[in-house]
């Protein structure tokens, strides 16, 4: 039986958790995502485990709460599993020391990720395992997809036999996301491997009435530490036991491993020690020096607690002069990162002469770490004085600690080695992720794929990097020189050195919607010189069009995935082209015979339309590869932004970058992405200046002005008379961002004015972009310099007062037809100026604030949006502690100011302090206030004194500053809902903002406790049978708390006014809003028409409590109409419900039933509501 | 006692009164309750070639979005293993009602293209059909087509799905035919073992807020019976394949007429939907009785009786009298003839 797979690191360990356990708590978190998700679609399919049953599979509200319910779950005897990542794993640690504690059997599969500090990443470091240490866990560490598919089943082994719970861990994305051909443990593994006798042994320590017993209990001086101290044999058998483990695994499968496994010369002087995927490009180094006659090796360990001293030195060379140890994280202040130490205590213990010890870090956040910064490091330790502390990878000029590389030296020897540039939406990651298949399937060849992906969410750029050999390939580095390199998107060759890595002679393809004749001509004049110079061999093909005719458009990747293989000799071409009809009739065998035979066209017909490119002998082009950032971006943007959006952010060195995570805003202006094929047409004739277009708008890249009567004459922008309450005469002009447009059709959907000749035409339009792009480039240009009227003119809390205001919000990388973004939009339009927004981590931290920048922008006198990102649990109290912080400053500025009235005059002082910062302001309050401030600035300046120093400190916060608490339902209904819930009841000013997709979002749709019932999620594959929490009428239970529900496609004026609303009152504040999202399963050009139809269902009432003091007070006000809409045709209308009765039609109906009821029933409630009088009893806080 | 068994398509059924393809037909547990009423055979809800196309790249379209494209998010919905895009439901209730329902079970079929009519029709007949309904529902809505070009166009579906199964099939058309008798002879002469009289079409509206065109379909009345009645009467003993009248039978009386005009069977959908399963078994009842209290010794005497080949006044059914039927109305009516209604 072959056990060969072609699968990432996630899954192989995925597969062997699922097998051998019962319980599977989870939560999703990113890299480690997957591995639940594959446990969840395995058990929704009946999947039995080794021991014949279905594991429970369950989603908790945290980390915290999985890592509890492993907890019980243990002690019920049960074998138990989860998997988790970074601030997920810290989450664990009580629970972690618990279950060590009590020796019970448990395994946690890691997919290690960088711990958040100046900034979160996702990517891949030892920070999160390292600070686990202590918990009392053994810890095995993966060092590719095959150790992680073996591990964990030597982790699973081995905490039955040692009662020890164990941490097995591998690096996150290089290994949890690298596709490689590999051996799967097989049954003989399972069986050699697991003792049945350590399960009876597991089942037989559960709490059980029949057998009483007590643990967990409170112990007193006189015990615990004796106590403490019983359990150490149990952790001192785990080497011998990992050693069996493995040696029994290495007796049926051939595959060896040693707790510490020893690589290179006999009689090497020095070794670089290290664990996880760097193992793969260090093994390439020594193997490249010993082959040149240096005495060089490797330590890998893979048995990192309890740290296998002994073994450790055994592996060590007798020879060995100097061990350099890298640790892939940093522990700041600490003699030597963590295995550093470790290796350093093992061989002075040992009774061996002490060899040089020196430590290092690298490959942070999935850095980068190569055969040649391995190399680097044994270069130092060669040096007679070589660095302590150093740093490799990156160009460390503040502190000096970094070695330097030689970036020739290359070990890659792939027979293929390949990179693909292509579109998020284009499908290129999904096609080199089956080639990877298919040629890793082929007896004899080996695959690797990896996957690169910036961190846009509309428009992103994908580079995989595919390797191709006969021999096992171990490079776990991005591919630095191909062979081949693909261009699936022509329009990326202007943005992006597509072609830095080819090497001569490397074939290129490229995907060209120009005739082949043609072709030459579009390319920039860098593309041609890197086509001349280095011979590379061109090929073209139009897959757009290819694609098209086949019934797939859009869909590029099939056509070439088929270029791909026609162009290399990896496979005879029918034998590939076959191989591609079956994994095409395997990947889609769900989604129908007419998605499968389109595809199958496609693949006939790619090789037919390749040609090999024409060109001339010289470069002709007369245009070169468009500048990152416009001539004119500040000199940071300039400096640094721009460097990683040319995908040269590793070539900065420390000292661009800000030494504690602070960076500029309004830097996504600058990025000018051009994605749209399609932009939206104003026809000013047929408007009714409704400003729904720019209200709507998920990117602001559709902004409307009004302007005094005479400002646009002469001006090259269409313009129109402006309906005004407020003022006649005004003119109105709207305009698209061409460049930062994503063509998403929703504004066009919202237009509600029609042709009175022709429905379909309606005011805005879509139409091809390429026609009118540098029309419009012009008139963007132009309508950033018209004046409009003064904010103050229209009154802000109307849809078309708001939409008049500057968004401080504009050009996200969120989806296109985002549903969240317009909200963040609208609070920047009307209170950007004056707040500080805490944003929990999802969807709206990253589109917010992932770098290279960020769409939170300043106004025309450098206000705006004061952004940070705590954690995904915390932000709620995150926010109120912004506001604690405010509150006092406000407090201590006023008595100050009324101690110095005399100083600063009393005029000036007593005007600033009848302006009450902790009460709204408008815009002409506020003005008038901050140029009071300025005159009281210059007054303090001018005294000097100590005392007026101190309140020149604080003069800000005389003017009103806002706090907005920000984030999706992951984190106000799930893992932030007790810290949301404290801060509901503190009563303070603080604004909370929930952007409800109703699934985590951010991690591609998982279930939280905003999910409806009926409606599919990752978790609830099988649709959720319980209802949606209703997080208002938990805020609205403390009776003092400004609630509202909105739809902005809804009901647009309401959910402005709650905007409004919430910011005037003095006490907390939530808004609940109804955010569309591509996890429903929905067109999103037609996000705002299903938001409509989700309130007139009933599924989404909307309305505003509003508590106030007086007497007979209704505040419950209902602002939706009953239902008009059935339930089932507002739910079938989106794949999120409509999945299930295509999967399970009778459950469907009944679930369908429920969740028609439940909205009845609500409705029904909230009627009720309305009529329902309360009164706040609320006495104003007195000026201290 | 009055004999109402019924041969229709090769199948011998116990009366003439057929549940038509509808939301009854479409689960088991209602086919299930109309056998349990009587109902002499079913017609399964048509699989549309289109739907299934169009449901298959949604589906494809729905789950690919976003997927590998963020390095957080690999997908964005989960794709369970049972997920249906293709025609495997409509297959698996023929398969099923089979099964469960011990009177024949014809299948339904609407194709876009040669391959979708000939592909759908044998999966259906592979499934166990016990005929196969082809539903011709097409608007001629393109002003380059010539009325030939259409008819020709139905005549080679008609031809390849003959050739494509081996079971009866029968041909369901809508009534906008302009030399109808005809064209009824060659679909005959082209394969059809039965024609169904007629289709309804689902009727498009304008919705005055949105101004959207919406479609709708409204449940048929006794009303609706004049034109297929008429149809099955002019055909009947004419065509060389049996009729199924469909369309406007709620009613024993309405069967009756159905049955005297010629049909083989009498097909009812709405009266299914407004009264009931049940109300299949008052269909069969009701048409028992009527022959019986007027001395019929069976169905098949009564059949075409008043078809216009043995109709006493065989123009009435191409009698353009509409001027006669107009007065009698407004009699009925109380309307005068200046138009003011008292």
């Amino acid at each position: 039986m072959t056990t060969a797979a072609t699968l990432d690191g996630n899954e192989a360990a995925a597969r062997v958790a699922y097998a051998l356990s019962e319980v599977i708590a989870l939560y999703p978190i990113t890299p480690a995502s997957p591995m639940g998700e594959w446990c969840d679609t395995w058990a929704s399919e009946q999947r039995p485990n080794r021991f014949g049953t279905v594991p429970e599979v369950v989603e908790m509200q945290s980390e915290a709460g999985a890592a509890g319910a492993l907890h019980g779950a243990v002690s019920r005897g049960a074998l138990g599993t989860t998997f988790t990542a970074s601030q997920g794993l810290l989450l664990m640690i009580p629970n972690m020391y618990k279950i060590a504690g009590e020796l019970s059997p448990a395994v946690i599969h890691v997919a290690a990720r960088a711990v958040a500090t100046h900034a979160l990443s996702i990517f891949g470091d030892h920070s999160d395992v390292m600070a686990v240490r202590p918990t009392g866990w053994a810890m095995l560490a993966a060092a590719s997809v095959q150790e992680a598919a073996d591990l964990a089943l030597v982790a699973h082994a081995c905490t039955l036999e040692s009662r020890v719970p164990f941490l097995h861990f591998f690096d996150g994305f290089r290994t949890s996301h690298e596709v490689a051909r590999v051996e799967l443990p097989d049954d003989a593994a399972f069986d050699a491997l697991i003792d049945e006798s350590w399960i009876r042994a597991q089942r037989a320590r559960a709490l059980d009435p029949n057998r009483p017993v007590l643990r967990g209990s409170a112990q007193n001086p006189d015990v615990f530490f004796q106590a403490r101290e019983a359990a150490n044999p149990f952790t001192a058998a785990v080497p011998a036991i990992v050693e069996g483990a493995c040696a029994r695994l290495a007796g049926v499968s051939g595959r060896v491993y040693d707790l510490v496994h020893y690589h290179g010369a006999v009689d090497a002087d020095r070794v670089v020690v290290l664990m996880g995927s760097g193992t793969g490009a260090a093994t390439e180094a020594v193997d490249a020096l010993v082959a040149r006659g240096e005495k060089v090796g490797l330590v890998q360990v893979r048995l990192y607690r309890p740290f296998p001293a002994n073994a450790f030195v055994r592996a060590l060379p007798e020879s060995v002069r100097t061990v350099a140890v890298l640790d892939r994280t940093k522990e700041p202040g600490a003699p030597g990162e963590p295995l550093y130490l470790d290796t350093v205590a093992a061989l002075a213990a040992a009774d061996r002469p002490m060899p040089r010890v020196i430590g290092g870090r690298y490959g942070l956040a999935s850095k980068e770490f190569t055969p040649a910064m391995a190399k680097a490091v044994l270069d130092a330790a060669a040096e007679p004085s070589p660095r302590r502390g150093f740093t490799v990878g990156i160009v460390d000029d503040v502190t000096r600690t970094s070695l330097t590389v030689d970036r020739s030296f290359r070990t890659d020897h792939a027979r293929v080695r390949a990179l693909f540039y292509g579109l998020g939406s284009d499908g290129t990651v999904g096609a080199n992720k089956q080639t990877a298949k298919i040629v890793g399937d082929h007896a004899g060849l080996h695959a690797q794929g990896y996957f690169v992906y910036d961190s846009k969410k509309s428009g992103s750029v994908t580079v995989s990097h595919l390797r191709f050999d006969d021999a096992p390939i171990r490079s776990t580095y991005l591919v630095e020189r191909a062979n081949f390199v693909a261009c699936h998107q022509f329009g990326l060759l202007d943005r992006l050195d597509v072609l830095a890595a080819a090497e001569p002679g490397a074939t290129v393809l490229l995907n060209s919607p120009y005739a082949p004749e043609h072709t030459w001509d579009r390319l920039p004049r860098e593309v041609q010189e890197a086509v001349i110079e280095r011979i590379l061999d061109v090929h073209v093909v139009d897959a757009h069009r290819v694609a098209r005719e086949a019934g797939l458009a859009g869909q590029i990747n099939t056509v070439m995935q088929a270029c791909f293989f026609a162009l290399t000799t990896l496979l005879p071409l029918d034998e590939a082209l076959e191989a591609m009809r079956r994994s095409v009739r395997t990947a889609y065998r769900r989604r129908g015979e007419p998605v499968i035979e389109a595809n199958l066209a496609a693949i006939d017909a790619a090789v037919p339309a390749l040609v090999a490119l024409p060109h001339p002998a010289a470069a002709t082009a007369t245009h070169g590869r468009r500048p990152p950032v416009p001539a004119g971006a500040p000199e940071f943007v300039q400096r640094v932004t721009a460097r990683m959006l040319a995908g040269e952010g590793d070539l900065l060195p420390v000292s661009a970058l800000p030494v504690d995570g602070t960076f500029p805003t309004g830097t996504a202006r600058y990025e000018k992405r051009g994605l749209a094929t399609e932009l939206p047409v104003w026809d000013k004739d047929l408007c009714i200046d409704c400003a729904r277009c720019a209200l709507v708008c998920p990117h602001a890249a559709i902004q409307l002005k009004v302007c005094a009567p005479d400002v646009l004459d002469g001006v090259d922008v269409d313009h129109k008379p402006f309906r005004s309450k407020e003022q006649a005469g005004l003119r109105l002009t709207i305009q698209v961002a061409p460049d930062d447009c994503t063509g998403c059709g929703v504004c066009v959907d919202v237009c509600p004015a029609k042709s009175k000749t022709e429905v379909r035409h309606k005011a805005l339009n879509m139409a091809a972009a390429e026609p009118i792009m540098e029309r419009e480039r012009a008139r963007w240009d132009v309508f950033g310099t018209v004046e409009a009227v003064a904010p103050g003119t229209l009154d802000p809390a109307t849809v078309k007062g708001s939409q008049t205001r500057v968004p401080l919000f504009e050009f996200s990388g969120a989806c296109a037809g985002c549903g969240e973004t317009p909200y963040l939009k609208l609070l920047s339009q009307l209170y950007g100026d004056r707040v500080i927004v805490a944003n929990a981590t999802g969807c709206s931290s990253i589109y917010g604030g992932n770098l290279p920048t960020t769409p939170w922008g300043t106004d025309a006198a450098g206000r705006g949006p004061a952004w940070s990102n705590s954690l995904f649990e915390d932000n709620a109290e995150f926010g109120l502690g912004l506001r604690l912080a405010l509150d006092g400053q406000v407090d201590d500025a006023r008595r100050r100011l009324r101690e110095l009235a005399p100083a600063v005059g009393f005029e000036l002082a007593t005007e600033i302090l009848d302006v009450d910062p902790r009460r709204p302001a408008d815009d002409a309050t506020m003005d008038a206030q901050r140029a009071r401030i300025a005159r009281l600035d210059d007054a303090l300046d001018a005294l000097a004194t100590p005392d007026a120093l101190r309140l020149r400190a604080l003069t800000d916060v005389l003017a009103r500053t806002s706090v907005w608490i920000v984030g999706g339902d992951g984190w106000a209904y799930d893992i932030g809902a007790g810290g949301l819930d404290h801060v509901l009841g503190s009563g303070r000013d603080v604004n909370i903002l929930v952007l409800d997709t109703e699934v985590y979002s951010n991690t591609g749709g998982q279930a939280s406790k905003a999910t409806p019932r009926a409606a599919v999620a990752k978790f609830a594959a099988g649709g959720k049978a319980t209802p949606k929490k209703d997080l208002g009428a938990e805020a609205r239970r403390y009776g003092d708390v400004y609630v509202a529900q909105i739809a902005i496609g809804a009901n647009d004026v309401q959910a402005v006014k709650a905007f409004t609303e919430a910011e005037a009152w003095p006490g907390p504040s939530l808004i609940v809003a109804y955010s569309t999202c591509i996890a429903h399963g929905i067109d999103m050009a037609t996000s705002m028409t299903h938001q409509r139809d989700a309130v007139r269902s009933g599924y989404w009432p909307l309305y505003r409590y509003r508590p106030a003091a007086d007497d007979h007070t209704h505040p419950f006000q209902l602002d939706s109409h009953e239902p008009t809409l059935g339930l089932a045709e507002f739910a079938m209308q989106e794949a999120r419900f409509a999945m299930l009765a295509r999967t399970n039609p009778d459950h469907a109906v009944e679930l369908l039933a429920l969740a028609e009821a439940d909205a009845r029933e609500r409705w029904h409630y909230y009627e009720q509501l309305a009529g329902i009088e309360r009164i706040l009893p609320h006495v104003p806080r007195e000026e201290p | 006692m009055v004999e109402l068994a019924t041969s229709y398509l090769g199948l011998d059924l116990s009366s003439p009164i057929v549940a038509s393809a509808g939301p009854a037909t479409g689960r088991l547990d209602s086919l299930q309750r109309l056998a349990d009423a009587g109902v002499a055979a079913v017609v399964l809800p048509s699989l549309f070639e289109e739907e299934i196309v169009a449901a298959s790249h949604h589906v494809h379209a729905l789950l690919s979005q976003g997927a590998g494209a963020f390095g957080e998010a690999e997908t964005y919905l989960p794709e369970p293993a049972a997920i249906v895009a293709g025609p495997e439901r409509h297959l698996e209730l023929v398969e099923h009602a089979k099964a469960r329902l011990e009177i024949p079970v014809i299948a339904s079929v609407n194709g876009m293209s040669r391959g979708g009519w000939v592909r759908y029709a044998r999966l259906l007949a592979e499934a166990g059909a016990d005929a196969i309904e082809c539903n011709v529902y097409a608007v001629a809505a393109d002003p380059a087509e010539t009325a030939q070009q259409v008819e020709a166009r139905v005549l080679d579906l008609v031809r390849a799905v003959r050739d494509a199964v081996t079971v009866p099939i029968a041909i369901k058309v809508g009534p906008h035919f302009s030399a109808f008798a005809r064209f009824a002879y060659e679909l005959a002469a082209a394969g059809a073992d039965a024609l169904v009289c007629f289709n309804r079409f689902l009727q498009p509206d304008i919705d005055l807020d949105t101004l959207d065109v919406a479609p709708t379909i409204e449940l048929s009345t006794s009303a609706d019976l004049r034109l297929p009645l008429r149809w099955v009467a002019i055909l009947a003993r004419r065509v060389p394949c049996q009729l199924a009248l469909s369309g406007g039978v709620h009613t024993p009386v309405d069967a009756v007429k159905a049955v005297l005009a010629g049909a083989d069977v009498v097909m009812t959908t709405s009266s299914v939907l407004r009264h009931g399963p049940a109300h299949v078994e008052v269909l069969r009842a009701g048409l028992a009785r009527w022959l019986e209290e007027h001395d019929y010794e069976s169905v098949a005497q009564a059949r075409g009786s008043v078809a216009q080949a043995a109709a006493a006044d065989p123009d009435a059914y191409e009698r353009a009298n509409y001027v006669a039927v107009i007065e009698r109305g407004m009699r009925t009516f109380n309307v005068r003839p200046t138009g003011s209604a008292r």
